[in-house]
């Protein structure tokens, strides 16, 4: 797959000293949705903001589709889309205005059937005439969408797209990324909502203080860090763990009523049929047993954490 | 100028993005100048006018017209054209101009473009207010809009930095307020400098102010209070010292841009 975006030893220090971006490198493929994670404060909106140009980089170079952002400002920026985090719209202007003003904006010529097709795209077609102030938040952020995608961007960025919207919202959002994706646009979002990043990236990068620390398809990711977790429901509660369990690391759950072995998926030994033995023997009868992967957002908080362990 | 404007449907959306902000409360933005410029006639051209006498030949209330035209257009011109970049900087729209093809020198077009449109439209509107209370007099028709346009650009630019720089809504109203307006009044709306004591006078030649009302009231009755190539000097070298301070604002990012 071709690359659409890429940066290159990116870097930003603010005029405060705060230094939000170590030099990061970062290949965004044509088509893919990409997310990019991390804690606030971590440098996402930054990287995302000298992309679009909103923030001066301190050094380093972007080249999107081909042209860099800066020398070639006006072809770059034809190609990008930007959906920021913070509500920011214009109160007293319709929305077809607006939106209308987006694709003027970005050099684009009137295009009414397309800008009908966005609107309708996010079940704005019936509202294009009201003034954005009577919207409600939600429908304010689909403005800010049908903004970002009026001048037809290859590139689409949405900075947290559905903090703070509703669960139907959300799913409309989603649905309108993977449309977005098959018409072969380019996503990157970034989300606090780990279960999105989940549901919709193709690849994952997480960000941490300025520094790129992973960047990984997020199945392999997956694959890579994720442990399993086997619960079995126990027919009678426990109140220790028997001393001859010793050798799995266990845990009781739910008042002694559940065991809870973690384990390496990948593992060629789990030590599960022992571990099941050995309770048979013990006489520990149980009624039920799950296994379950852990998520994204178990592997996300410990990759955050261990590295916040190893900088101390 | 291709080359320059390589994105004419961005300037003409900001420019019409502007325009229909102004649009939207015409009739406010109409009116307000045409009724306290209604009362300045009152006041000074029925009232204490009929007891002043001619002014270089020109009726009081005539003399007065220049000068309060040019009141409208440097108070409109700063605060439509601050308001206009200062707004978007405070709802955080900004990041939509930022982040797109257009270039400076675009924005600035279309913004102080926009701004400067609607202080002419006003400043003609005030004109033809003017011809209902005065006979009015024209001696140099095309210098006057000339001049009208020019001092509505300049200052519209001028708005334009003072947009930028302004932190708050107080900020946007200090200038205009603070400085223009009595810079205005003591830049000869109501009075000829002439009339003053050589002190003053002097005194006033430090205004600024009096050298473009001296040149806009000399496009109507043909008599300049000071020499006229001295006054375009000085609205041309104004209007270069904001387009040098534009572009250094574009080049540093000064307050748009981290």
């Amino acid at each position: 797959m071709s690359t659409i975006l890429s940066i290159k030893n990116l870097s930003k220090t603010y005029a405060s000293g705060l230094t939000a971006l170590k030099p990061i490198n970062l290949d965004i493929r044509q088509g893919e949705i990409f997310a990019l994670l991390g804690p606030n404060g971590a440098g996402k909106t930054t990287l995302i903001s000298i992309v679009c140009g909103i923030v001066t980089p301190s050094g380093g170079s972007v080249l999107a589709d081909g042209h860099d952002i800066v020398r070639d400002y006006r072809a770059a920026r034809m190609k990008i889309g930007l959906v920021p985090q913070e509500l920011a719209t214009d109160s007293f202007e319709s929305v077809l205005a607006t939106v209308r003003f987006s694709r003027g904006l970005f050099g684009r010529k009137p295009d009414e059937a397309h800008i009908e097709r966005v609107l309708r795209d996010l079940s704005l077609w019936e509202k294009r005439n009201d003034r954005i102030m009577t919207l409600s938040g939600g429908m304010k952020r689909r403005v800010m969408i049908a903004k970002a995608l009026a001048h037809e961007p290859r590139i689409l960025f949405l900075d947290e797209p559905t903090a703070g919207v509703d669960v139907e919202l959300r799913r409309d959002m989603w649905a309108l990324v993977r449309r977005l994706r098959e018409q072969g646009v380019t996503v990157i979002l970034t989300t606090h909502y780990i279960e999105e990043a989940e549901e919709m990236a193709d690849r994952v990068g997480v960000i941490r203080k300025g520094e790129l620390i992973v960047v990984e398809e997020k199945d392999a990711l997956m694959r890579k860090l994720g442990k399993k977790q086997l619960t079995i429901q126990l027919k009678d509660a426990l109140t220790e763990i028997p001393a001859t369990l010793g050798a799995w690391p266990l845990e009781l759950a739910s008042a002694g009523s559940e065991l809870i072995y973690r384990f390496d998926a990948k593992a060629e030994d789990t030590g599960i049929p022992p571990l099941l033995r050995q309770l048979h023997e013990l006489g520990i009868a149980y009624k039920d047993l799950n296994t379950q992967e852990s998520s994204l957002e178990d592997i996300f908080v410990s990759l955050v954490s261990t590295r916040t362990e190893a900088a101390a | 100028m291709s080359a320059l404007i390589a994105n004419p449907y961005g300037l003409w959306a900001i420019y019409r993005f502007e325009m229909a902000r102004f649009l939207r409360t015409v009739w406010q933005s109409l009116l307000t100048p045409v009724i306290s410029t209604s009362l300045y006639f009152v006041v000074f051209g029925a009232a204490i006018g009929s007891r002043m006498s001619e002014m270089h030949g020109v009726p009081y209330g005539a003399f007065i017209v220049p000068g309060l035209i040019m009141l409208t257009l440097f108070t409109e011109s700063l605060s439509n054209a601050s308001f206009g970049i200062y707004f978007p900087k405070f709802t955080g729209t900004i990041y939509e101009l930022l982040s797109a093809p257009v270039s400076p020198l675009e924005a600035v077009l279309a913004y102080v473009g926009a701004a400067a449109t609607k202080s002419v439209v006003l400043g003609l509107v005030i004109l033809a207010t003017a011809s209902v209370f005065v006979p009015l007099h024209i001696a140099h028709p095309f210098a006057m809009l000339g001049l009208l346009i020019f001092t509505a650009a300049t200052f519209s630019l001028f708005g334009f930095i003072v947009g930028v720089w302004a932190k708050g809504f107080e900020q946007l109203q200090v200038i205009p307020m603070l400085i223009m307006t009595p810079l205005t009044f003591l830049g000869g709306v109501f009075y000829s400098i002439d009339m003053l004591s050589p002190a003053w006078r002097t005194f006033s030649l430090f205004n600024p102010v009096v050298y473009l009302i001296s040149a806009f009231r000399w496009s109507f009755y043909d008599h300049a209070d000071v020499n006229l190539a001295v006054s375009l000097g000085f609205l041309l070298g104004f209007f270069a010292v904001c387009a040098a301070v534009v572009t250094l604002i574009f080049r540093t990012g000064y307050r748009l841009k981290n």
